[in-house]
């Protein structure tokens, strides 16, 4: 027999009310806003850890809202999303900096692009202030001398994208919601007496059988095949766009505020910006690429963002460059709901009518970090639409609480801190003076850390100058340590990618 | 532990041991050491091979023999250790902000800092190496310390970027606990570590170096599956149909090595962009009074023994200064120039008064390599202050020029001390 | 033993003397390239007994670290490197260890003995 909704039966122990299907922002998100009602609720993430696709390789802007085309699900949600970042850092306490942001024209010829920012700023009730290139040299002294002007939009900003898609999943995970890492939706599952539409009433996974009334389709990436699973949007594909980026160490180049160039077609274009950890990063290219996994740095790319940025920057140094990386963009086909607008790269965020029992999100690329909590709040509307009765859990929690960050402190409270726990008096990673302390908080934390790249993402070990050089030896005995394992089992993103081979001497 | 020490050296390598125990041997009472491992000795630890010591010693000796024999003498003088702890700040005052597990929070004053935190491994990024980023790629030290001192071997199937002496003392090590090197690749038309390495760590071995060769690729999203390999031109562009793809599990990287310096520059210590180390003088004192630097830290070092010989004088140096104070000098000190085919020079500065006590030893790097008969020289504008004659002249291997007493008169009359490097 | 000339790389020091090597056999018959007298002393050893110096580690208990590095005293001859590595691979010492302990003395019967690279502490020192 199977599960019919409000069935008063005690629900088997892999029944929920609503299983969300990915742990990047999006998932992480919808996840924290929806613990806070009675539901349970199973979170599902293919890889080792949340916050492994597209929300780990950005430019970590949480965009003002003016580079969006006017009358698009992404301009409004951008808009409404931007607005919530400052209380959303507040409660979860990851880092983000409402520094504001500009967009650059340079020489006369860009000028027109300018007014076309600004009119959409205006479209989409974006606060900005126009100012002259001498304005623009003048508060950013290393930009190109041919800087012609710029918008300035105020309520622009950086963050920690890691930061805020662990920080959400943890709040979600303290507050009830399951999270399984590891583990891949394969299909649906439906009710089988169910005549009119179809109702769904669970996934199958490479973990087994999870049964739900709702499924949130949050797979970025793959959300298309989600969707294609479920019969709806046959039409809609995602074409995964990679951006390439190189990050600069602080230590040897500083910029103090986020640049972006005049858009082209496809793109906001290459930008050069300071980031919440000082260092500088610059990019992205966008290709489009066949493979969804395919987040590899080319040297073409390379080159390309390059010389993109130095028309802005036209002082960057190659010396100072410490990391490159790739992200894919899930970019989509949607057309915007509003038939009036010509728009075929929106969002995707509905209850299709066609089927019962699934929330579908889809193509949620940039500006999809700014736009995720709107999104969040979105989807619970559409649920209470659809007749779901959401009632609040009396005891819910929206604070996450922060953890000690060494490299944050001043010295008179890291000497307090050590004294309370001498962990944190040990210093792994000697770039980011990322402590003991930390990593081991981390692997015990509510979404443990378990694999090199999750300890990372946590605590920004491994992303200075010697890149984990240094610290990856003692981070694979600390995990080791910390988890009961052989270090010969820890590995960098889970699955095979194992870090160690075997032991030198072997007893043979 | 006291708050308060005469010298304070940051670092126990070859260049902080031997500046700690100079500046113990020249008179300063309290001496203190801050390594940031359980252990003293730096990297010499993980140096497991011999090679070391020919110059000091008169000896062959493992790097950890080599460290172990300073380390002793440390022990024996009784100067002052602060293990576990690394060091977060130092103030152009001197003031040294230090943590550890073991001994807490310290805030400590020197009157003298000897800078010896040695020098860091390129990395994959500063040579943007295209492909994805799975796991099985490491700098050769990072292996090094795996498979030496922990016991663990990152990999079975080995290729190795760069013809660094790490690098190929590496491969040997792999091949020794039963990996397969498949290959060393070096983008220069030439070696860049010693030919003896590559005789005894490669050609014994049937390990193949292939000159003008690098990686176009990574391959593999969770480990290493394989490497595309492919030749260079003269100007490092990949040759097309070149192209060979290397399995293996596992890629080294030995691609150079950078000094540690953001310890310095925090204290506002000036650095030469070429060396990546501080500005110093032939006491290897750097711009900030009361801050010295010694070792790899400075420049990186083809051999120990020589980091050996800069810690001993940056030791005494700082020693001379904890206790005297600044000396006034009364020759402005003479700038050293990087001349034709030389890279850099150090020291930066020479006070001609020094050579009435000791010789300076002029430390450089040849741009291009000579293979024939060359001079090492020293001018002033047009006047030749010394030279000496060597066999030939390699990027791989640091060069020497000294100037002594006897070039006291031409020294202080110069206004530049240009060092070239030319065929005979 | 036919005639034959090789090419050689002296390891005496860091000049690293490319060597013609005519030989026949174990038969020295004539050097050129070295730049000075212990070239044609490596030559010789290296066509009659090739020596090199071989530094592993061994196993350690209850020591600081769970190895110690070890190097032969002297040159070892070069065919039997992975013999003796191999008899290298079953030892296991106590901590501590001195630096220069024996490890292993006339390893596979040469007269070279393996001795500790450096001192090794207890977990407890």
């Amino acid at each position: 027999m199977h599960e019919t909704p409000g069935s008063p039966r005690e629900p088997a122990p892999s029944t929920y009310d609503i299983i969300i299907v990915g742990a990047g922002i999006v998932g992480a998100m919808v996840a924290r806003y929806l613990s806070r009602y009675q539901l349970k609720i199973l979170w599902i993430e293919k890889e080792a850890d949340i916050c492994m696709g597209a929300s780990a390789a950005n430019s970590a802007i949480v965009h003002g809202g003016y580079a969006v085309e006017p009358g698009t699900l992404k301009a409004e949600l951008n808009v409404r999303g931007n607005a919530m970042w400052d209380q959303l850092a507040e409660e979860l306490h990851f880092s983000f900096e409402r520094c504001g942001t500009y967009a650059v024209a340079i020489g006369s010829e860009e000028q027109e692009a300018l007014r076309a920012e600004e009119a959409r700023a205006r479209a989409n009730g974006v606060p900005y202030q126009l100012i002259s290139g001498e304005e623009m040299r003048r508060r950013e002294p290393q930009i190109s001398p041919e800087t012609s002007g710029a918008l300035f939009c105020p309520v622009g900003g950086v963050c920690d994208p890691w930061g805020a898609t662990i920080a959400a999943g943890e709040n979600a995970v303290t507050n009830g919601v399951t999270l399984k890492r590891s583990t891949a939706f394969l299909d649906f599952i439906w009710e089988a007496d169910t005549n009119k539409p179809p109702q769904i009433a669970g996934i199958v996974t490479d973990r087994g059988e999870f049964r739900a009334r709702w499924v949130i389709n949050a797979a970025g990436l793959y959300a298309d095949e989600v969707m294609h699973r479920a019969g709806v949007r046959e039409e809609f594909t995602i074409t995964p766009r990679r951006g390439e980026y190189v990050v600069l160490d602080r230590n040897h180049f500083q910029l103090d505020n986020v640049l972006f160039p005049m858009p082209s077609r496809i793109s906001k274009g290459i930008l050069v910006t300071t980031t919440v950890h000082g260092n500088t990063i610059v990019g992205p290219n966008a290709e489009e690429v066949g493979d969804r996994e395919d987040a590899a740095v080319t040297t073409q790319g390379l080159e390309e963002i390059w010389e993109g940025a130095l028309k802005l920057v036209p002082n960057l140094d190659r010396h100072a460059i410490i990391a490159v990386f790739a992200g894919l963009r899930p970019g989509s086909n949607a057309p915007t709901p509003d038939p009036k607008i010509d728009y075929h790269k929106d969002f995707v965020i509905e209850i299709p009518e066609s089927i019962r029992g699934l929330v579908n999100l889809g193509g949620i690329e940039s500006p999809g970090l700014t736009a995720a909590p709107a999104i969040a709040l979105r989807v619970i509307e559409l649920l209470k639409q659809a007749g779901e009765v959401l009632y609040e859990k009396p005891n819910w929690n929206p604070i996450r609480p922060g953890r000690p960050v060494f490299r944050h402190l001043s010295h008179a409270e890291q000497a307090e801190l050590v004294r309370k726990d001498s962990r944190y008096g040990r210093v792994i990673c000697r770039c980011e003076a990322v402590t003991e302390g930390e990593i081991v908080a981390e692997i015990h934390a509510p979404v443990p850390a378990d694999t090199y790249d999750a300890i990372k993402r946590r605590t920004w070990l491994g992303t200075g100058r010697c890149q984990g050089a240094f610290d990856m030896p003692r981070v694979v005995e600390l995990l080791a340590q910390e988890l009961g394992l052989n270090p010969l089992e820890i590995t960098k993103r889970g699955g095979p990618s194992k870090l160690l081979a075997r032991r030198t001497k072997m007893r043979d | 532990m006291k708050e308060h020490y005469d010298v304070v050296v940051i670092g126990s390598g070859p260049g902080g041991l031997a500046a700690a125990l100079a500046a113990k041997r020249a008179g300063a009472d309290d001496v203190l050491i801050i390594e940031r491992d359980q252990e003293l000795g730096g990297i010499l630890l993980q140096c497991i091979h011999n090679g070391f010591g020919v110059e000091i010693f008169g000896e062959d000796l493992p790097g950890p023999s080599y460290a172990q024999r300073f380390i002793n003498e440390v022990h024996d003088l009784g100067i002052e250790t602060l293990l576990d702890a690394m060091v977060l700040e130092i103030t152009r005052e001197r003031t040294i902000y230090a943590t550890s597990a073991q001994t807490g929070f310290s805030k400590l004053q020197a009157k003298a800092i000897v800078l010896a935190m040695g020098c860091r491994e390129r990395t994959r990024a500063q040579i943007r190496i295209p492909g994805m980023r799975p796991s099985g790629v490491y700098t050769a030290g990072t292996a090094q310390r795996w498979v030496n001192v922990e016991g663990y071997m990152p990999g079975k199937q080995i290729v190795i970027l760069g013809s660094g002496d790490i690098g190929m003392i590496m491969a040997r090590r792999l091949t020794f606990e039963g990996a397969k090197v498949e290959r060393v690749l070096e983008v220069m038309p030439y070696l860049s570590g010693l030919s003896r390495n590559y005789v005894q760590c490669l050609l014994d071995f049937d390990i193949p170096l292939q000159l003008r060769h690098t990686v176009k690729r990574i391959i593999g999203r969770e480990r290493v599956e394989a490497v595309e390999a492919v030749a260079v031109d003269e100007q490092w562009i990949p040759v097309p149909g070149t192209e060979a793809i290397i399995p293996c599990d596992t890629l080294l990287l030995s691609v150079g090595l950078i000094p540690e310096n953001e310890l310095s520059q925090q204290a506002g210590v000036r650095l030469d962009p070429v060396t990546g180390g501080p500005f110093v003088d032939e006491g290897y004192h750097t711009n900030i009074p009361g801050i010295f630097a010694a070792g790899n830290v400075v420049h990186v070092y083809d051999l120990v023994d020589w980091v050996t010989e800069a810690g001993f004088a940056a030791g005494e140096s700082a020693a001379r200064y904890a206790m005297c104070g600044a000396e006034t000098a009364r020759i402005p000190p003479i700038p050293t120039t990087a001349g034709e085919n030389v890279r850099y020079v150090v020291p930066h500065l020479v006070n001609p008064e020094r050579l009435s006590q000791a010789e300076v030893r002029l430390q450089m790097r040849v741009r291009q390599p000579l293979e024939q008969p060359v001079w090492i020289q020293v001018h002033d504008r047009e006047t030749l202050v010394t030279r000496r004659a060597a066999r030939y002249a390699r990027p791989g291997e640091m060069v020497n020029v000294t100037l002594r007493e006897r070039d006291y008169d031409k020294v202080r009359q110069s206004k530049e001390l240009r060092v070239s490097i030319v065929p005979h | 033993m036919p005639e034959t000339t090789d090419e050689m790389i002296c390891i005496t020091c860091p000049v690293g003397c490319t060597l013609q090597v005519t030989h026949n056999g174990e038969t020295l018959l004539h050097v050129d390239g070295n730049t000075c007298s212990r070239g044609l002393g490596y030559v010789e050893r290296e066509l009659t007994d090739p020596r090199r110096m071989v530094a592993t580690t061994v196993r350690v208990r209850g020591g600081l670290h769970p190895l110690v590095p070890v190097c032969t005293v002297e040159p070892f001859p070069k065919p039997r490197i992975f013999e003796l590595l191999g008899a290298l691979r079953h030892i296991e010492i106590e901590a501590p260890v001195k630096m220069n302990q024996v490890v292993l003395e006339d390893a596979l019967g040469t007269g070279v003995d393996v001795v500790a690279s450096r001192d090794m502490p207890g977990t407890g020192s």
